[in-house]
């Protein structure tokens, strides 16, 4: 097995120019597993800022993947705007009732202030301490909820889509107050010492909403947004459909794409190439139940598709591996990735 | 009511509720409420959810058409008129998940297809097994989202087992869609990539159980 010659940034920043690096980035977004390796609850682990550091450090030890995932959990931004975060012992936290009972509170909603929030300053602080103990050698990664798919937890999925077709003064007036926290979230994150913010947006995949809405709400939103974060973006769809967007992602501004496991990954990359860099597409819920043989074969599977060229980044389809996913699994993604993800991918065409 | 079942989608497809109704009302003078809910309005959400299921048509077209039909459905056929569905007890729930829009959905469409249930919203797996026997359930639909819900569902059925209850589990959501093998893994009985799917598979249910 070959042995790397890059640090992860370089070799991350070399396929985000859809060059090839030394061999293919994996991105492990593992998020409760740092709580297993501390021998914490996932609500306990989630509580400090230090235990984040110190796992997300211990699995970046473990399984030498290129990337540090500073992200808690999606009901986290929740929390700052006052609604409940539900915790389980094995699973993500679920956001509790949505907080926005009656649209018409939406008039009077204003954005919570990031400082003023306990809950933000706790991933404000993990953030810091990792860019202390990393530098510049591994790129950590901060994540948003669109302004756009927010909504889901603010309202609920259903009244959230009757205010896109049926409301469109509220619709937007709920955009602009979520922009505003996007941005100043995101722009914090990087300040802290994030190198690259995911923006989750999965309700404009076209899996939730077709295309010509997507265009005139999620896709407008996303380029006013993205436009006003002062870093590298990478637009993640969390499992939901991506292909049939692509060329309306490159002009959100975004500079990846997180695939769905749902589409075709040579289909995806084709449609990216020297546009957008992929990110994906592992089955995370397949790979609760794969053997370490199986990983491999989905890792060489997925590398033949989207190697070549640079522009891709091996991970999971979803943003997040499932707690389920076993150890045994994740170290043979990892040693698969070794073993043939070194470029040149020369055994592609035997 | 071959054009009309394509007209009928189209305005499903972009939420026009007004053009939807219209195609409706003008067959209420001739046809049974019962038969343009069987030939025309099913058949469209069933093209709906092929749409679904082959990535063509997004979950809000599906949401929002089913909504619209549940409403016309109500006003054609009230709840509780004798023409609706001879059917077993069925009810619908989410297990301690605040993810609603697949049970919504679901609702809507079995609704839209004259299908009466019970809707026990977001539920804890204790009270879910409580509710059903005191309700005399006969099929439970669980849709879910995360998957750490859908593998509470052994719990149920571990339940139902022990309890000796008779009770057919029909499952649906993203995990289900990701792993084709999940819903044996859980104990379910069945398992929906789409909505509409599970009217077949009631009315599967349905013929096993009046065959016994």
């Amino acid at each position: 097995m070959e042995t790397d010659h890059m640090t992860s940034l370089e070799r991350v920043l070399t396929t985000l120019g859809h060059n090839e690096p030394d061999r293919v980035p994996l991105f492990l977004f593992l998020t409760m597993h740092g709580a297993k390796e501390l021998g914490l609850s996932i609500k306990d682990y989630f509580s400090r800022g230090e235990h984040v550091v110190q796992g997300q450090l211990k699995l970046l030890e473990k399984y030498g993947h290129d990337c540090i995932y500073n992200f808690y959990h999606a009901p986290l931004e929740v929390e700052a705007w006052g609604g409940e975060v539900v915790y389980c012992e094995d699973g993500p936290p679920n956001s509790g009732t949505p907080f926005i009972k009656d649209i018409k509170e939406i008039d009077s909603l204003e954005p919570p202030l990031i400082d003023a929030c306990t809950c933000l300053e706790k991933v404000l602080t993990s953030a810091r301490l990792l860019k202390e103990h990393v530098q510049d050698q591994v790129p950590i990664i901060g994540v948003v909820m669109s302004p756009f798919s927010l909504p889901v937890m603010q309202l609920g999925f259903n009244k959230y889509i009757e205010l896109i077709y049926e409301s469109p003064l509220l619709f937007r007036r709920l955009m602009e107050v979520n922009t505003r926290f996007c941005v100043n979230w995101a722009n914090a994150q990087l300040d802290a010492g994030s190198t690259a913010i995911c923006y989750f947006d999965p309700v404009s995949s076209p899996t939730i909403i077709p295309r010509e809405l997507y265009l005139k709400t999620g896709f407008k939103v996303a380029k006013n947004t993205i436009a006003q974060i002062n870093g590298p973006t990478a637009t993640h769809l969390a499992s939901g459909r991506g292909l049939s967007i692509v060329d309306d992602l490159v002009k959100t501004g975004t500079d990846i794409m997180g695939s769905s496991s749902l589409e075709d990954l040579g289909r995806v990359k084709a449609a990216c190439r020297g546009k957008l860099t992929v990110l994906g597409d592992l089955n995370g819920i397949g790979m609760c139940g794969w053997t370490p043989e199986q990983a491999e074969e989905e890792v060489k599977k997925a590398i033949a598709a989207a190697g070549p060229g640079g522009g891709f980044l091996l991970s999971d389809n979803h943003g997040e591996i499932p707690f389920q996913v076993p150890d045994e699994v994740l170290l043979a993604i990892s040693r698969a990735v070794r073993q043939w993800g070194q470029y040149p991918l020369d055994w592609i065409s035997s | 009511m071959k054009h009309d079942i394509s007209l009928l989608v189209e305005s499903l497809l972009v939420a026009d509720r007004l053009a939807a109704e219209g195609i409706v009302n003008e067959l209420t003078q001739d046809v049974s409420p019962i038969s343009i809910i069987e030939t025309l309005i099913v058949p469209a959400l069933e093209h709906i959810g092929r749409g679904w299921e082959d990535g063509s048509v997004a979950l809000s077209q599906v949401y929002m058409g089913g909504r619209i039909c549940e409403k016309m459905v109500n006003i054609l056929l009230p709840p509780g008129a004798p023409d609706r569905k001879d059917q077993p007890r069925m009810a619908l729930c989410v297990l301690q998940d605040h993810h609603l829009l697949g049970k919504q959905i679901v609702y809507s469409l079995l609704r839209a297809a004259g299908f009466e249930l019970l809707d026990y919203g977001n539920i804890s797996v204790d009270e879910v097994v409580k509710r059903v026997k005191s309700d005399g359930i006969k099929v439970l639909l669980i849709s879910v989202l995360m998957l750490p819900s859908a593998l509470k569902i052994r719990k149920v059925t571990t339940a139902f087992d022990d309890m000796g209850l008779d009770v057919k589990i029909v499952v649906g959501g993203a995990p289900f869609k990701f792993d084709d093998q999940l819903f044996q893994v859980v104990g379910a009985d069945a398992m929906c990539t789409t909505a509409s799917s599970v009217v077949p598979v009631i009315e599967k249910i349905m013929e096993v159980s009046h065959g016994n």
